[in-house]
């Protein structure tokens, strides 16, 4: 191979943004087009590094925006390399028009989306306004709370995405700053185990295959657009999840670490609840664990596939619990937080249909403080007491000025 | 569980202080967390970076901290914020000024009672290094005052973490460290 390999420590001191970088050179991705933005740049500026330095076989392309960025991923994915890239926020949203077009042209682009806020007003900090804006763009949507999980599951983003069955792009999501600049200590792979896990990148209708000319992005009309979306919907209910599971199995015998499309903790008898996604899932974790030693049955449910949602495993999760918050750290514009539509969605046809109330917080990067989360299981607990909930069904953690509740 | 916060301003290194203590600390095992409030802050505001040092995996990702230890590296903050906010009553304050540690008191009076400790980090900063970043000599100082490790076990380390520094500097910041050992009050 005409690139260096990389010694690691068996465990590194990295940020989100650092783990996540090591993880496309690990993956020897092909091409990187990238415009970055914060908190995402050191995903791409570390790939770009590696390949100055001669760690990866590559190509970075400059562009001069986050539609070209994704245009030019697009392009790269069609001729039939691995490929990758990395945004946030404002980014983000600039690539939406693109991100439909990688999904329906079913290319496996793994895209490192480090969550900020959207303006206005402006703001660089994490929260999950642009992970819910692309929630219908027909990409899988991975979550991690940490380090370890922004280097462990972009991994699993490639293997999953590059299935042959899948052939779907797929977002690794990190909250910015939380993880994107907090450095923890991250279990490594060697080089070779890494890309070992993922493997050569096998190309399918690649349109440098000249021997099998193909057209990508073509134009459907009436006559066959919803077959398409239809077609590919279906791949997203049906043949990801499977797909996702295989690569969490393999990942665990390989790494020791275990994923799950829901992940669940202290939930086998709990009462009560908190439903959430990024780092407030670990956060939420430590608090469960002192609420039980005051008395309170308290468990917690973390979203690790957003897209395709997985209203299987959360039934399952769910099952018993008799009070659940489902926290969304996005502004809901006029509505319920897309994690409480979800799960009331997940729910209202089953047996046991828990007490269920919404929360919005952390906008902005406000923080969740684990005496938040102290109020929210007392309070969860209190509409157990009750028999109802006592509150109303959506309010506001941790921001300044009047209380704000709704419906 | 130990945490820690700094106060800097942006470009002093605070950030990359708070990565190589903990960097440090993970090689004996031990959980480590490090990160900072960035904001649009730009070099010369004052900022604020964090270490959490555990047994076990750290879940805890709030903001709000009451530190066990402060390290002040920017003389001014002491008057321009408040380094005591969240403190504890066994709070230990490591603070670099030209003063000592009875004159600092004596100008910042919410620092009477509290365990305050003094070295001038910037001076120390300028003569060996050449350059007013004042983020090693810290760590020299907190070596003393804690207890934490051999200074020499935690240069050796800082070595490796300072590694892709030219020799002249990172020689230099070895030389920080030790007088900051040898110097704090």
């Amino acid at each position: 191979m005409a690139f260096d390999k990389m010694e690691l420590r068996e465990t590194e001191v990295w940020d989100g943004n650092f783990a996540a970088a090591q993880a496309l050179r690990q993956a020897q991705v092909d091409v990187v087009a990238a415009y970055p933005i914060t908190p995402s740049t050191p995903i791409v500026e570390g790939y770009a590094k590696f390949l100055a330095d001669g760690y990866v076989e590559g190509e970075f392309v400059m562009v001069e925006s986050e539609h070209a960025a994704m245009s030019g991923c697009i392009g790269a994915a069609a001729a039939g390399g691995r490929v990758a890239t990395a945004t946030s926020s404002q980014g983000f949203a600039l690539m939406v028009e693109t991100l439909y077009q990688a999904s329906g042209m079913r290319l496996p682009i793994v895209l490192n989306v480090v969550n900020r806020a959207l303006a206005a007003p402006l703001n660089v900090n994490g929260d999950h306004s642009d992970m819910y804006l692309g929630r219908d763009s027909g990409w899988i949507q991975l979550d991690s709370y940490s380090p370890q999980e922004a280097y462990d599951l972009n991994f699993i983003a490639f293997k999953v995405s590059e299935d042959h069955d899948v052939r779907l792009p797929c977002m690794v999501h990190q909250d910015g700053f939380m993880t994107s600049h907090t450095a923890q200590g991250v279990k490594t792979m060697d080089d070779d185990t890494a890309y070992g896990f993922i493997g050569d990148y096998k190309p399918m209708n690649d349109m440098l295959d000249f021997d099998h000319p193909v057209t990508h992005g073509v134009q459907t009309e009436e006559d066959w657009h919803f077959e398409h979306k239809s077609r590919q919907h279906n791949d997203l209910m049906t043949k990801v999840m499977p797909k996702v599971q295989a690569a969490f199995d393999d990942f665990e015998k390989l790494t020791g670490r275990k994923y799950n499309i829901v992940e669940s903790y202290d939930m086998d008898d709990a009462d009560v609840t908190v439903l959430c996604m990024g780092t407030s899932v670990e956060t939420a974790r430590e608090v469960a664990k002192e609420m039980r030693a005051k008395g309170i049955k308290a468990g917690v449910v973390g979203i690790r596939v957003f897209r395709p949602f997985p209203f299987e495993q959360i039934k399952e999760a769910l099952k018993g619990v008799k009070a659940i918050a489902t926290l969304d750290r996005s502004a809901p514009g006029g509505t319920v937080g897309a994690l409480f539509n979800e799960i009331a969605g997940a729910l209202y046809n089953t047996d046991d249909r828990a007490l269920l109330s919404g929360y919005i917080y952390g906008l902005g990067g406000r923080d969740l403080t684990k005496a938040h989360l102290v109020d929210l299981y007392t309070e969860l607990q209190a509409n157990v007491d009750a028999g109802k909930v006592t509150t109303p069904l959506q309010q506001f953690i941790g921001v300044r000025g009047p209380k704000l509740s709704f419906l | 569980m130990l945490e820690i916060r700094w106060h800097s301003r942006a470009g002093q290194g605070a950030v990359t202080g708070a990565k190589g203590l903990a960097d440090v600390i993970s090689t004996t095992g031990k959980e480590v967390q490090a990160f900072a409030f960035y904001g649009s802050a730009k070099r010369g505001a004052a900022m604020t970076a964090y270490n959490r040092v555990a047994e076990t995996p750290i879940m805890n990702h709030e903001k709000y901290m009451e530190p066990d230890y402060v390290f002040v590296i920017d003389p001014a903050l002491v008057y321009t914020t408040d380094v005591t906010m969240n403190a504890k009553e066994d709070t230990v304050f490591i603070i670099t000024t030209h003063m000592t540690t009875e004159e600092l008191v004596a100008s910042q009076p919410k620092l009477e009672g509290k365990t305050v400790y003094t070295l001038d980090c910037i001076k120390i900063a300028q003569e060996t290094i050449g350059r007013a970043i004042p983020n090693t000599p810290m760590l020299g100082a907190f070596m003393k005052i804690s207890e934490m490790y051999d200074i020499e076990f935690f240069k050796d380390n800082m070595k490796r973490v300072l590694g892709k520094l030219p020799q002249k500097i990172v020689d230099a910041n070895m030389l920080a460290i030790q007088r900051a050992y040898d110097e704090v009050k």
